[in-house]
């Protein structure tokens, strides 16, 4: 074992290992127990679940005291694992200022998920199922956000891929939500090729995989130039995948398909922040290359405005999250490509808070109307109180509106980009006036006019398990509305942190180096930013509400566009009619498949036929007479003497 | 002589099979878990006796036929490289033994022939004499081709006579090679052949190489050389789809490391990159292809043209990390592709096809099954934690300095593979129920039970343990790529 530490400020935090590797085992126990001993037993299943996550989450906790108390220190702990030649690998654990604060974000949210999942899940035959695959998942994102070295992080990243797929396709008989896993795991593993050629690129260049030795080889200048550039930008792929990042975003609206609890984990608060941990993590080589920071940047932009533009015209509550969650996740891009990395994961804290409640908030509706489509719903403010108001309170949060959550990491990204790249600062606050815009415009549809009387119940459907009853709605269990309320709690103060540049110091010490100093607090950018908040929720109150534009005359008069959006940019049928299908399956394919069966295995059955034809001929030669055999041998001793001489001359 | 008792036990076993009487033939495949069980016991009691980095092993030598100034000999022994492969092989056979618990036409032939061909893979994994090698390589012949021509299905004769000629074709320029080989360096002796340093030859090396390269090359197959695996795995039953997939084509890699590269390391610097480049076109050729498939045993027959390919790309980078991936990759294509056809084979049973069309939504009437198929199916695509993760990513770090461009065309196959698997998963197992399944029971089987979770244990195992069978590996290969590099 070795011990490392390399604090650029404050000492090495004085946890112990047992305690690390404690918050990754303990979900993994749960896992493993479920598979193996409790499926059947579904309530034992939820409860085992939730209690590993409470211990990991505790730790979690301590493990974040200890790193405060240490002043943001290092700490790295790091075993050999097998070798290989010259290849050595090992299994490590690292605590930092931002792991710890990654390991808090997860759990956390984890926690709460499971325990409303209780709610939400009851009845469903695959309970049991459902906290084994939650458990995986949760080991598999704390051992991400642990891993010390790049090939370790590679191995969870992927097995948070898995989990992805298999929650996602949860529900598998449904032909949607199996496609809809299946999209994910490979367009994601599309990016992944990037990160796996950035491990093979550094490795071989640098032989080290280390996360402390990569730091400190961007910081010296020793990893520069192309390979610099190609490395961020591998990195950068993996994270455009995980992170649904334009133009890999496609999956992640489909990702809808799995039940409500796991978008609102994995697809809104954590798995999806992965990517921008990834670069986070490996910051000081994107600052050191500014072709790489540019791409990162630029990207994120581009993701901002494509999801905040297609969250305006979904009809589904859900798909609205999850276009909202691109574009925020595009943000964080966007703040790491104007060197805002303390900026970036704060606002991956903050959007973890108000996106989990989010997602869980409209779980609640769909437990009380059978449907996630918004033209169904309506009103329902008065029947589920708790629901409205925590849903309200994440909206203002999402949207920026002070003093909440969201307010406080959006602000410091406009800021960021209005001191270091004008362009950015554009798309980000013209984002952020659709942002108001979209999400108001759920609330007015969900939850005032007049209720639109859901979704029947399709009682001939076995695989349903609704027991309410859409005509009548009601506010849910308090499994399900505690965990919003403390949610909210937390898409209300999260966000305080930041005061006085508390949070940026403290994850700052966890990535060294020459760090960008965040420009000051500005008045000026604060009071524009809320402005064009309030700008969009007026426009969204205008329209949906008070009726005073016809939503039907802009859809008349903007035509084209709404044609694009509602097709999302017609980038799904490119990628799969056009391509997958198309031009890959239908055309490329069935090319190779075609010259296999014709032209290979045609040669050798070629071969074959006239090895048949050829012994109807040489039949003829069987004579029986021994010495035609003879002159027979004697030519054939011949004429390998002479290619045995003439190859191999004297 | 523990070396020569495991080898000849299965065969040994046969034997005894095709002496039971006509009236309990049903002990026929008692027996043959009998013997593939106490061999699979004596091979890991091997392994953990083994001594890492000691060179060759439990070595079993006799004098055979002396001609002239040749002499042949008896000669049976295990390093660091084949160790692993005789787990593999006995551990394979006795899961092949355990799917074939329910064969009811003429047991006693089939077991016996599932023994002989067990022993003659162990033979090939063991022989340290070429020309005792080449004997057990063609040994392998005779029960393969019966197996297939008498309990396979489809046009059973056709594949099974297209797999005998294909590799009596490749045998013959094996047998050339072997020839020249030793008139120029005056012995089959393998290990003395792959100290040796070979000036004077009656052909060029470069020739030897070659006509060794493209015996071995059909086994494994690669790409021109594949299209009997489709068809042999199509016909094959369960079980020697098991054996072919799992040991079978690892005969051609192990012995491509064995003597191509260890005894002619000058022709194997000459030739790296084609067989990297072959390798890689394997790779992606494959997975194409596999795409088109729509029986699911042709489907992994492709896509063991695919994986296979990177065993070729690792050996061509002639590195140790690249030649030890390449030989962790047979060990864990062996386990995970076994266990791919052993589910698929249980599946067969169930539903008596392997149309992916006329499959669907079998997650609700078979979960177990449906569970087997998605764990080896992302075996297969590479996850990490599982086997054929550490070995491909072995092989990619290991080649990726000398051969940049042919590992960076390989690992589109991590792509490829990922949707080759997941859309036939989606098509097999989930998706809406379909009646015509509603009768079909689970797996429930005893037997069915041991195979499956067998196989899923040692690809759990070989994931998150690499050490097990890397550290035996290293010095072996080690070896290998000293002499490559001079």
């Amino acid at each position: 074992m070795i011990q490392l530490f390399a604090a650029a400020t404050g000492e090495v935090p004085g946890i112990s290992e047992v305690v690390l590797w404690a918050i990754i085992l303990c979900p993994l126990a749960a896992f493993a127990a479920i598979t193996l001993y409790v499926r059947h037993l579904p309530k034992i299943a939820g409860y085992l679940s939730i209690l590993a996550i409470g211990v990991s989450f505790v730790l979690s906790l301590i493990a974040l005291v200890d790193v405060l108390g240490a002043g943001g220190g290092i700490a790295i702990y790091s075993h050999d694992w097998f070798r290989a030649g010259p290849l050595e690998l090992a299994l490590g654990v690292r605590i930092d200022g931002l792991t710890a604060v990654m390991l808090v974000v997860v759990s956390s949210v984890s926690l709460l998920v499971q325990v409303y999942s209780q709610g939400y899940m009851e009845g469903d035959p695959g309970y049991g199922r459902y906290y084994a695959y939650m458990s995986l998942f949760i080991t598999a994102m704390l051992g991400l956000v642990l891993a010390d070295n790049l090939f370790m992080l590679f191995i969870f990243w992927e097995l948070v891929g898995l989990s992805s797929y298999l929650l996602i396709g949860f529900w598998f008989h449904k032909p949607s939500a199996a496609s809809a896993a299946k999209k994910a795991f490979i367009v994601t593993r599309i990016g992944d090729l990037g990160l796996l050629a950035a491990i093979l690129l550094i490795w071989t260049r640098h032989d080290t995989l280390a996360i402390h030795e990569i730091h400190d080889l961007a910081l010296t200048g020793a990893l520069a130039g192309t390979t610099l550039t190609l490395f961020g930008l591998g990195l950068f792929a993996g994270a455009v995948g995980k992170s649904a990042q334009f133009p890999l975003h496609v999956w992640l609206p489909d990702a809808m398909e799995g039940p409500t609890p796991v978008s609102a984990l994995i697809h809104a608060a954590t798995m999806v922040a992965a990517g921008v941990y990834l670069m986070a993590r490996f910051f000081p080589v994107i600052e050191a290359s500014p072709d790489a920071l540019n791409v990162v940047g630029w990207i994120g932009a581009a993701t901002v405005a494509v999801g905040a533009s297609l969250a305006l015209v979904q009809t589904d509550l859900k798909r609205v999250l999850a276009y909202s969650t691109i574009s925020q996740l595009g943000y964080m891009m966007l703040a790491l490509g104007v060197f805002g990395y303390a900026v970036a994961v704060f606002h991956l804290f903050t959007h973890a808070f108000f996106k989990a409640l989010l997602f869980l908030g409209s779980g609640s509706v769909n437990h009380a109307t059978n449907t996630f489509d918004m033209r169904l719903m309506g009103g329902l403010r008065t029947v589920m109180p708790i629901t409205f108001w925590t849903f309200l309170i994440g909206t203002l949060s999402l949207s920026g509106i002070f003093p909440l959550a969201g307010f406080w990491s959006k602000d410091e990204i406009l800021l960021e980009a209005w001191v270091n790249n004008k362009g950015l600062y554009a798309v980000a606050a013209i984002a952020s006036f659709v942002t108001a815009l979209y999400m108001f415009r759920a609330i007015f549809l969900t939850f005032f006019g007049t209720y639109k009387g859901g979704e029947p119940v399709d009682h001939e459907d076995e695989d349903s398990h609704f027991h309410g009853d859409p005509a009548h709605p009601h506010e849910s269990s308090w499994v399900m509305t505690v965990p919003l309320l403390i949610l909210t709690a937390g898409a209300i103060a999260a966000g305080w942190w930041a005061w006085g540049k508390e949070f940026h110091h403290f994850v700052e010490a966890a990535v060294p180096g020459g760090l960008h100093k965040a420009p000051d607090f500005s008045y000026w950018i604060a009071i524009t930013s809320s402005l064009i908040a309030v700008a969009g929720i007026g426009t969204a109150w205008a329209i949906y509400h008070r009726g005073l534009v016809s939503s039907a005359e802009i859809r008349k008069v903007a035509f084209p566009l709404v044609a694009l959006l509602e097709n999302k940019f017609f980038l799904d049928d490119l990628y799969e009619r056009a391509f997958a299908v198309q031009a890959f399956q239908r055309g490329w394919n069935r090319l190779v498949e075609v010259f296999d069966t014709t032209a290979v295995d045609g040669a050798v059955n070629g071969v074959g036929w006239v090895g048949t034809q050829s012994s109807r001929v040489l039949r003829h030669a069987q004579t029986g007479q021994v010495q035609l055999y003879g002159v027979g041998i004697a030519a054939g001793v011949f004429i390998v003497a002479i290619i045995v001489f003439i190859a191999n001359p004297l | 002589m523990l070396l020569t008792l495991l080898v000849f036990l299965p065969a040994f076993a046969g034997l005894l099979i095709l002496l039971l009487p006509a009236d309990r033939a049903a002990y026929s495949r008692w027996l043959a878990l009998l013997g593939s069980l106490v061999a699979l016991a004596i091979s890991i009691g091997m392994f953990f006796d083994f001594q890492t980095g000691g060179g060759f092993q439990f070595v079993d030598r006799a004098a055979w036929i002396d001609v002239g100034s040749f002499e042949i000999q008896y000669f049976l022994a295990v390093d660091g490289l084949s160790m692993p492969l005789v787990v593999l092989t006995t551990f394979l056979t006795a899961a092949a033994v355990l799917v074939s618990f329910s064969i009811e036409y003429r047991p006693r032939a089939y077991f016996a022939c599932l023994m002989v061909l067990s022993t003659a893979v162990l033979g090939v994994f063991t022989a340290m004499d070429f020309l005792l090698f080449f004997l057990f390589w063609e040994l392998e012949l005779f029960p393969m081709y019966l197996l297939i021509s008498v309990w396979g299905s489809g046009r059973r004769e056709y594949s099974a006579m297209k797999f005998v000629l294909y590799t009596v074709a490749g045998s013959a320029f094996m047998l050339v090679a072997i020839l020249a080989l030793a008139f120029s360096a005056g012995t089959f002796d393998m290990e003395v052949l792959g100290t040796s340093t070979i000036t004077t030859a009656v052909l060029p090396l470069g020739w030897v190489f070659l006509f060794l390269f493209i015996g071995f090359a059909v086994k494994l197959p690669i790409v021109p050389l594949h299209t009997w695996l489709p068809d042999a795995h199509s016909d094959a039953p369960t079980a020697v789809s098991v054996m072919l997939a799992g040991v079978l084509l690892k005969m051609g890699g192990y012995a491509i490391i064995r003597t191509c590269v260890t005894i002619l390391p000058d022709q194997a610097n000459d030739y790296g990159i084609w067989l990297a480049a072959i390798g890689s076109i394997s790779v992606l050729y494959g997975a194409f292809v596999t795409f088109r498939q729509t029986d699911v045993k042709r489907l992994i027959a492709y896509s063991s043209v695919s994986h296979m390919g990177l065993v070729l790309l690792g050996i061509g980078a002639l590195g140790t990390t690249a030649m030890v991936g390449a030989a962790y990759q047979m060990l864990a294509h062996g386990l995970i592709t076994g266990m791919l056809f052993v589910v698929v084979g249980l599946m067969y049973e169930r539903t008596h096809t392997r149309e992916i069309g006329r499959l669907g939504g079998l997650a609700r009437q078979m979960p177990l099954i449906a569970t087997g198929l998605v764990f080896a199916g992302f075996a297969s695509v590479g996850l990490p934690s599982l086997a054929g993760f550490i070995a491909e990513i072995t092989v990619f770090l290991g080649a990726f300095q000398k051969h940049e461009w042919a590992v960076i065309m390989a690992i589109f196959g991590v792509v490829l593979s990922a949707g080759y698997i997941l859309w036939t998963l989606q098509r097999v197992v989930f998706g809406p129920v379909r009646h015509e399944w509603d009768e079909a029971d689970d797996q429930k089987h005893w037997w069915e039970h041991a195979s499956v979770i067998g196989l899923a244990a040692l690809v759990i195992l070989l994931g998150v343990y690499p050490s097990l069978i890397m550290d035996m590996l290293d010095p072996a290969i080690g070896v290998v790529s000293a002499r490559v590099a001079g």
